[in-house]
């Protein structure tokens, strides 16, 4: 027994040695790296030296500059993207969940269909939908003149709706994007649900709506933490879809990251910038940590 | 046996073809045949068969990347090996990059064809002598509108209708360029693009924040394609890309603005660390040679430096006041120096509040 417990151990060792160097070579060396350029300063024409310093950093918290102002609307869209997708994603979810066996296979491939897409490319299919001269304006151009035709051309010249390079089309892009990340959550811990309880709930009087939020949300709580936060970290960070969906007001923080490392060729600052969105990421993943020790706590 | 002297026969035939390749390949050019060459460019930036020429009289295969803005490219070749061989840097990366010690001295014996390039640039300010790089095209910004939006049908030759105007409210892109943002904004208020006072910039940046409700977009060098889907009709662009889609839709023309603007050159270089550097002067010199550069140009619809190319362009691209501006305004524009790598920090910084505000 002694024996084969020690072979298991070598065995495990031996196993974990590859994920273990990569994970340390291509992910925690770079960063590390990363992390001590935000500690640096530009020399010269291409050179950066760590000096300790915490300029960058004060640079970010300085009232005087934008930055701040610009983590606050990357959060606030972030926000708004969750919510739409856990508004749009749960009935989904639960809709996947009470289909027939056969029909959920298909329904959870249709969800996971676009990851086939490189995300480049829906955004420009999004793109062709949202222009003034997009399927949806020209749709809309062509219902227009009928009911202009019926009205007897009392509603005036045609105005195509503004979509594209609005944060409107920033939100409906990072939704589409993002809503699959929800949906798989929370259907894997809906279809866990012990469907008896929804019965009792259901025959001990209860209508379908407080049954819904009496016993299937806190029961899926654990799916929303996780889909909430697999939707907020991305959205939080995206840097495509502003740049390419965004107007002359829709700059998030990737993108000011993004220009740091290229047009301003600061990467301290731009390094500082990055590791606070890490920052923030690790206090979502916290919170989340929190919830389910509470969560479970209480189930206890 | 039969069999056995077919397939002889066969390996003979194809002993023979060998023969016949490596000699074709050692009689055809005295450079050494070699594997490819990486080519990072702009796109849209090249002639449909300029490669793939190059490699029928070379035996070189050039693979082509598309870099988007001059920072990216700088981005790339700052971190070394980033394995490219021939660069299309513009004028003032060309002194940024040749200072930073990131660009390969010129072999010049080896680019005979540099006789074809017109002796007004040979020895521009931000490259003296060509020791880093040679001209590849010239470009202006200006504006391209589209002429049935414009207002009385008037020409909007003035950067006013991009900078300071409510007229063309939500139908006009910038490009999204900190520097030439902030540059051409001096401009438009009587100052040269290079040498721009604090305060002027701080009048700059107030200017385009009080402009930028009325801006639809920043757009990423892509101004053409939003005026030719008319998402916009009045887009701050460079000539040639203008010129290439005024051949798909006669309703758009392009203005180089009365203040005056900048002009740019972009430029063939070869980083310090290329792989090929041999290679990559052969490709050079190919490039300036007269009938493929006005294979080139004939496609991109750049104005071209290369004096032996031009005289071999029709009259469509010679006479073209887009592609080559009328001489009394092109006076009026200047190139933009390299003022240091701190100055791109202040003006990013700017564009980054005025975005935010």
């Amino acid at each position: 027994m002694e024996q084969g417990w020690r072979q298991a151990k070598g065995m495990f060792w031996a196993m974990l040695t590859a994920p273990l160097f990569w994970l340390v070579v291509f992910f925690f060396v770079p960063l590390g790296i990363v992390w001590l350029y935000s500690f640096g300063e530009n020399r010269g024409l291409i050179d950066i030296v760590f000096t300790g310093t915490w300029s960058n950093y004060a640079h970010i918290f300085d009232l005087t500059q934008p930055y701040l102002d610009i983590f606050v609307k990357s959060l606030w869209i972030a926000t708004l993207t969750t919510f739409f997708c856990l508004v749009l994603g749960f009935p989904v979810a639960l809709a996947i969940t009470f289909a027939p066996p056969k029909a959920k296979a298909w329904l959870l491939l249709l969800v996971m269909l676009p990851f086939w897409t490189n995300l480049l490319i829906r955004t420009y299919a999004l793109m062709a939908f949202l222009r003034t001269e997009g399927y949806i304006n020209t749709t809309y151009h062509v219902l227009f003149d009928m009911a202009n035709a019926v009205a007897g051309g009392h509603l005036g010249t045609f105005q195509p709706m503004e979509l594209m390079n609005t944060n409107f089309a920033v939100v409906l892009g990072l939704v589409f994007v993002n809503l699959p990340f929800m949906i798989l959550p929370l259907y894997s811990t809906l279809d866990r649900m012990d469907r008896s309880l929804l019965e009792a709930s259901l025959d001990l009087g209860a209508g379908h709506i407080s049954t819904l939020f009496n016993i299937v949300v806190p029961m899926a709580g654990a799916g929303i933490v996780s889909g909430i936060l697999i939707t907020f970290i991305p959205a939080l960070g995206s840097y495509l879809t502003p740049d390419m969906l965004g107007g002359p007001d829709s700059q998030m923080i990737a993108n000011v990251i993004e220009s740091q490392f290229k047009r301003a060729n600061n990467w301290p600052f731009g390094a500082a910038l990055s590791f606070i969105l890490v920052y923030m990421t690790f206090i979502g993943i916290a919170i989340q940590g929190l919830l389910e020790r509470k969560d479970a706590g209480r189930s206890a | 046996m039969s069999l056995g002297s077919s397939r002889r026969s066969l390996l003979t035939a194809m002993g023979a073809a060998a023969v016949g390749i490596s000699f074709g390949g050692l009689s055809g050019c005295t450079k050494p045949v070699s594997k490819s060459i990486n080519f990072y460019n702009w796109d849209t930036y090249i002639g449909d068969t300029t490669l793939a020429d190059f490699e029928k009289e070379t035996g070189v295969k050039v693979k082509m990347s598309i870099f988007a803005t001059n920072d990216e490219l700088f981005a790339k070749i700052k971190t070394g090996n980033a394995g490219f061989d021939v660069i299309v840097p513009s004028n003032d990366f060309v002194t940024y990059m040749s200072q930073a010690g990131l660009l390969l001295p010129l072999d010049h014996a080896k680019l005979p064809n540099l006789k074809n390039i017109d002796p007004a640039f040979m020895n521009p300010p931000y490259d003296p002598g060509r020791k880093f790089s040679v001209p590849y095209t010239w470009l202006v910004l200006g504006i391209g509108y589209r002429k049935s939006a414009m207002k009385d049908g008037k020409v909007p030759d003035s950067w006013k209708w991009l900078f300071d105007s409510d007229v063309y409210k939500g139908r006009m892109a910038l490009l999204q360029e900190a520097g030439d943002l902030m540059r051409l904004g001096a401009k438009y208020l009587g100052h040269s693009v290079n040498g721009i006072p604090d305060e002027m910039l701080k009048q700059v940046e107030a200017m385009l924040i009080k402009q930028k409700p009325y801006i639809k977009a920043f757009h990423n060098d892509d101004g053409q394609d939003m005026l030719l889907s008319k998402e916009v009709d009045i887009v701050m662009e460079y000539n040639g890309d203008i010129a290439q889609v005024m051949k798909e839709d006669p309703d758009l023309d392009f203005v180089v603005p009365k203040e005056g603007s900048q002009i740019n050159s972009d430029t063939l270089a070869i980083p310090k660390d290329a792989p090929n550097p041999e290679e990559a002067h052969a490709f050079i010199n190919y490039m300036m040679d007269a009938q493929a550069g006005a294979k080139i140009y004939e496609k991109i619809l750049y104005p071209t430096p290369n004096a032996a190319a031009k005289a071999l362009m029709p009259e469509s691209y010679k006479n073209n006041p887009v592609i080559f501006p009328p001489a009394e305004i092109m006076a009026k524009c200047e190139y933009a120096a390299f003022e240091g790598p701190a100055r791109a920090q202040v003006y990013d910084a700017a564009l980054t509040r005025i975005k935010s505000a």
